[in-house]
């Protein structure tokens, strides 16, 4: 048996490492576009504020753990899959027979059209590569602009903000983090930001990027311009998909996955960014990209490559993020159901803030910032679709109990 | 032989000697915001209950970190390397639990760890609360069904 | 180390939170808590200072052992003038609040001045401000509890203040920490309401240290070994609670009855230990459902308890449903055997009011069992008592005062003065059963003439816990004395009262006196604190806080006139019981008790003793 992994990220060392403690004696190859050892892509930020080293980002630690698992790290990009005949087009002109193969591509930034963005000085945040060369140029007391305030915009925020360069963020949207938290929430990060000595545009769009000499001009949609040596690019993710094209695996938003990761195409599975599997919250088939939904793929999808059909209930949108200091979070239909009762807390003053949705009496969402402790509840809530009964409205009135709601309902305190 | 903390809440009383044993082993002070067991005060129901990691087989939060830092010992102990942790905080959300928290003070996350074997809370429940013993015997199954509920792969697969 | 070394000093008129240094000259001469607190007030206040006005202080005062690992090390005191009694008042209470102020960063908190509009004061680690309270001015302690916590968006908070009654100048209203802790005696909660603050909340994520871990940690082990393997402490208590008193001190013909005319109460076994743990009510469930310790405290002693849902007093009100701080032996014997009450859950549901809003039931029923004599004897009409037929024995009556009394309502602003004030009010002072204006608790000095001396000379007022000879008396801890003699009283106080002032002033708490002497104690503040800290250190700073009450109080205008009881207990003969036919022989043991102290025989200190002291 030869297991083919796609992608070297969380989703397929996860997998890589499953098949290997349930199918001892398959070949695993684990291949990877980059140059690099696998890393995470969550870990770059503490790179760029060289809280690690490059060695810190390996997603494992021991070096000689590939080998040891007898996993095959092959550096290589796919060109095309024909999963009739089982095999695998290298771009180098290679090919690879598989008996299972794992789609793990994960994604790539996406490049909005805007006219510079291709000039030297202006780089998207994804990869080592990306890293190094933001290091290279943001040093103490330069000028930078980030395009871009999602989820993974805000991060590279604080690694930005870390190496003491003067920050401007520019964000189309009407706030920070708009797909994972709300207008109060949104509203606080930015307070937030601007208190810490960054400013940030909302509702604002980098129209043109012009360079002049070692300076690069950003013209934004309000007219004015700002000057920077460096502008990074976040503005969002798109799954690589594109040399599935013509292989007859369906991909729609990703690669479409049943409940069992499997593709359309038979032996062939999806895990990650690249896969568009059932979302928990909502019960459809959609992309969540993001850390522990990859490591979940991954899991579920070399069991069932390894032969134990292992279906996948869902996986739980979530994310946590660090804002020059100040953790927000959010967890599920963080944005409410249908129906669904709706309960908030939030202390300006002190950038606290947490809002729950209820679905009946069981918890659908969650969002905070200012509140790190015990708040995998949130998690454990939803997931596990508990009933509160009485905590319910124990939580409507203070929600800032439910970790309390949550162990009570554990324990059968009713 | 793996073995488990035991928890019987109908015996706590809410004295918190296990928070402080526990920030004295791993802060070296008394401090209860840093303990990694914390109790839960229930006492409008006339319950105290302590809580902590229950070390699952299959860790959300060593499967969620993205560098490799939570590791599990010959015990089936996760373990928090914090030369490692990069204080990302995945591990915090990705914790069905709650029991992995955050410490702004040092940048990384906290969780118990079972003192390697010796736990501190253990020795200083003066009721008799919390346990130490073979996870068979403890019929420590219940809690593992109850931490597979919140699995994403409906079936369990240890 | 012990001491965080910080202490806020909070000024209430200018609204300002200001850090200082620790006095470590006054903490190495009175150790902490009680005594440290005392030693501010004194230095910092003129002992005639009015209690209620701006100029009085009041100060909340940590020991070295609060928040340590020492069993029960998690107390603190409120230290203040007391609007009851005139005379220094030091109230200690336990729960999770002392504790969280030292995890906070402070040892102490010195309040001073007096708000324009209700405030209350919000420690979140090294921050302090005053914050407006007009939201939950006139709220229970429960309701601002709630509202506190939700408001910060902190459940881990811990909450000190108080009630309605504390607000309306209840003289004997306490302060409620964690719902149902009290810094209850002497009316601490009337100064914390005339200064317009409402309550203090904490949250701390700091950490104490100790000087020496290793000797710390091996003598507070071994002093738990010595609670778990005394009867009192390892068995009693945690079963039973102090209640396990109530059929003792009955037996002994020591349990004072309707204001005191009786000493044994016919009723005691249905409001005792045994009662509250008996199945009652359609779910079968008794009325103590747990016992719950304070912080840090290997005993566990505090009753959780749930007043059954059919009873009258909730019947309609299922917001009382839930369970909470259920009777302790003195609340039970004043609520009950004080009134001549002995419905259990009537009794529950008044204890679960003063602590709602935050009065002490000890003043409150001795008070009520005043009121309820002057009521029988015709000096109280129904006109006066707005219709509350407050005869011996209701339960209704004693339900319906103590939610008046709480609100400081009707009736219940009478009640509220203090059984001496209104026994004054209509001219019958001798059934007053205080000294210096103080409710004496539950415990017949007919019967246990130790507690007479105990009352008398109590620097707070009347109160069973500055020396509590029933340990000695009744229990034969540390060895048995004859509760009925008067003989060897004097210097037995003496002991009792230096030693306690001494545990008062370490943070730790009292019962564990039923199994630890001075030799357990001592070496767990030598391995917290920095010096040499061995027995005889403490039982000299036990001394020495005691002289500094005493002094206070003479210059605050008593006199050695002051230091005695009610003439019933001096002139009416116990009726039944062990000491049947004896009256408190005080006038036996307190000019002995003057010498023993090296006192002059007015009961002022000698400058010998005083400089002894270095006083």
């Amino acid at each position: 048996m030869h297991h083919v992994i796609l992608g070297a990220g969380p989703a397929g060392v996860i997998a890589a490492d499953t098949l290997r403690k349930h199918d001892a004696g398959a070949k695993i190859t684990l291949m990877s576009a980059e140059d690099e050892p696998p890393y995470s892509r969550m870990a770059i930020p503490y790179f760029l504020s060289s809280q690690i080293d490059e060695e810190g980002t390996y997603l494992r630690q021991d070096h000689g753990h590939y080998k040891n698992q007898g996993i095959e790290l092959l550096r290589a990009r796919a060109g095309a899959v024909d999963a009739n005949n089982q095999t695998i087009a290298l771009e180098d002109g290679g090919e690879v027979q598989y008996d299972r193969l794992l789609i793990a591509t994960g994604a790539s930034p996406v490049h909005p059209r805007v006219e510079g963005l291709d000039l030297p000085g202006v780089h998207t945040c994804w990869t080592l590569e990306d890293a190094r060369a933001i290091l290279d140029r943001a040093h103490k007391g330069d000028d930078v602009v980030l395009m871009g305030a999602g989820f993974i915009g805000s991060i590279i925020l604080e690694a930005l903000v870390s190496r003491d360069v003067k920050l401007n963020v520019v964000e189309m949207g009407d706030r920070m983090v708009a797909r994972m938290m709300d207008e109060t929430a949104g509203g606080m990060l930015k307070r937030w930001c601007e208190e810490h000595g960054v400013a940030v545009l909302t509702g604002t769009r980098i129209t043109q990027i012009t360079r002049s000499k070692d300076r690069l001009d950003v013209a934004l949609s309000s007219g004015k311009s700002l000057r920077a040596k460096l502008v990074v690019v976040a503005a969002g993710i798109a799954p690589n998909i594109g040399f599935l094209e013509g292989s007859g695996i369906k991909t729609r938003q990703g690669v479409k996955v049943d409940g069992f990761m499997r593709t359309s195409a038979p032996h062939v599975y999806a895990a990650g960014d690249v896969a568009q599997a059932k979302d928990l919250s909502t019960g459809e088939f959609s992309v969540l990209a993001i850390q522990p939904v990859a490591a979940d793929h991954g899991r579920i999808a070399a069991l069932n490559m390894a032969g134990h059909a292992t279906p996948h209930a869902g996986s739980l949108n979530m994310n946590v993020l660090a804002t020059i200091g100040l953790v927000s979070s959010s967890f599920g239909a963080w944005d409410g159901v249908e129906g669904g009762m709706s309960a908030a807390t939030s202390d300006a003053d002190a950038y606290r803030y947490l809002r729950l949705e209820f679905d009946g009496d069981r918890l659908a969402g969650a969002q905070g910032v200012g509140l790190t402790d015990h708040i995998g509840v949130a998690r454990g809530l939803i997931g596990t679709r508990l009933r509160l009964g009485r905590w319910k409205d124990v939580l409507m009135k203070s929600p800032e109990r439910l970790a309390e709601a949550y162990v009570a309902c554990a324990q059968g305190i009713r | 032989m793996q073995k488990a903390l035991v928890i019987d809440p109908v015996k706590c009383t809410g004295c918190k000697q296990c928070e402080l044993a526990c920030s004295y082993v791993k802060e070296g002070e008394f401090n209860p915001a840093k303990s990694r067991i914390r109790v839960f005060d229930f006492h409008q129901d006339a319950r105290f209950v302590p809580y902590t990691c229950t070390q699952c087989a299959e860790a959300w939060c060593q499967r969620a970190c993205p560098v490799d830092a939570i590791t599990t010992n010959e015990w089936g102990v996760k373990e928090v390397h914090d030369g490692l942790c990069v204080g990302c905080k995945v591990c915090i959300i990705a914790c069905p639990f709650g029991t992995v928290n955050y410490n702004a003070s040092t940048g990384k996350v906290i969780k118990c760890d079972e003192c390697g074997g010796d736990p501190a809370c253990v020795k200083a429940c003066p009721t008799d609360a919390i346990i130490y013993m073979d996870v068979e015997q403890a019929g420590f199954g219940k809690m593992r069904q109850w931490a597979a509920k919140t699995d994403t792969a409906a079936q369990a697969t240890q | 180390m012990g001491w965080t070394g910080q202490v806020l000093r909070v000024n209430l008129t200018k609204g300002t939170c200001t850090p200082e240094a620790l006095n470590k000259d006054w903490a190495g001469q009175y150790l902490g808590q009680r005594g440290l607190g005392s030693k501010y007030l004194v230095e910092e206040t003129d002992p005639k200072v009015d209690p209620l006005s701006p100029d009085n202080k009041m100060i909340f005062a940590t020991g070295p052992l609060t928040g340590t690992c020492a069993s029960t090390g998690g107390r603190y005191s409120v230290i203040t003038k007391g609007p009851l009694t005139g005379a220094i008042a030091c109230s200690n209470s336990g729960g999770y609040w002392g504790a969280e102020l030292k995890f906070a960063g402070w040892d102490m908190i010195i309040l001073e001045g007096k708000a324009d509009k209700p405030v209350y004061l919000c420690i979140i680690d090294g921050k302090a401000e005053l914050l407006d309270a007009s939201e939950i001015w006139g709220k229970s302690v429960w309701d601002m509890d709630a509202w506190i916590k939700s408001r910060h968006q902190d459940p881990m908070m811990h909450v000190s203040g108080i009630g309605i009654a504390g607000e309306n100048g209840v003289l004997y209203s306490c302060i409620i920490n964690d719902l149902h802790r009290a810094a209850g005696r002497s009316g601490v909660g009337a100064v914390m309401g005339s200064k317009n603050l409402k309550a203090i909340a904490v949250r701390g994520t700091g950490g104490v240290k100790v000087d020496d871990f290793p000797a710390f940690l091996a003598a507070t082990s071994a002093a738990k070994e010595v609670l778990a393997g005394n009867a009192v402490t390892g068995e009693g208590l945690p079963a039973f609670g102090t209640q396990v008193l109530m059929n003792v001190i009955n037996e002994a013909g020591a349990l004072p009855t309707r204001n005191t005319r009786e000493v044994q109460f016919e009723g005691a076994h249905d409001i005792s230990a045994e009662a509250m743990a008996k199945p009652s009510g359609k779910d079968g469930k008794p009325n103590l459902l747990a016992n719950q310790a304070c912080f840090s405290c290997t005993i566990a002693c505090g009753r959780i308890s749930k007043i059954n849902e059919e009873h009258y007093t909730v019947r309609n009100k299922p917001e009382y449903w839930h369970a909470s701080g259920g009777l302790e032996y003195e609340a039970a014997w004043a609520l009950g055997a004080a009134t001549g009450v002995s419905d259990l859950d009537a009794l529950t549901y008044a204890n679960f009011i003063c602590n709602e809003q935050g009065i002490d039931p000890i003043s409150f029923g001795a008070t009520l069992g005043a009121a309820m004599e002057m009521y029988e004897d015709g000096a109280l009409t129904d006109k006066d008592t707005g219709g509350l037929k407050l005869n011996f024995g209701s339960a209704e009556a004693l339900t319906q005062a103590t939610e008046l009394t709480g609100k400081a309502e009707g009736f219940g602003k009478e009640l509220g003065m203090g059984s001496k004030k209104l026994c004054d009010k209509y001219g019958k002072p001798e059934l007053s059963m205080t000294v210096k204006g103080q409710e004496f608790p539950a415990y017949d000095p007919r019967g246990i003439q130790g507690m007479g001396l105990t009352y008398a000379t109590s620097n707070r007022g009347a109160c069973h816990l500055r020396s509590y000879t029933v340990s000695s008396e009744i229990l034969g801890i540390p060895e048995k004395t004859d509760p009925l003699v008067t003989d060897g009283k004097a210097g037995l106080v003496k002991a009792f009262q230096d030693a306690t002032a001494a545990v008062d002033s370490a943070g730790l708490c009292i019962f564990t006196t039923f199994a630890w002497t001075l030799e357990d104690i001592a070496p767990q503040i030598d391995g917290a604190l920095a010096g040499e800290w061995s027995v005889d250190r403490l039982l000299e700073i036990g001394e020495r806080v005691w002289n500094l009450e005493r002094q206070y109080n003479l210059q605050a205008g008593f006199t050695a006139k002051d230091d005695t009881l009610p003439k019933r207990l001096l002139k009416d003969a116990a009726k039944t019981g062990p000491a049947k036919g004896l009256v408190a022989g005080l006038d036996k043991m307190l000019p002995e008790y003057y010498a023993v102290r090296g006192w002059t025989e007015d009961g002022v200190p000698t400058n010998e003793t005083l400089s002894r002291l270095a006083l």
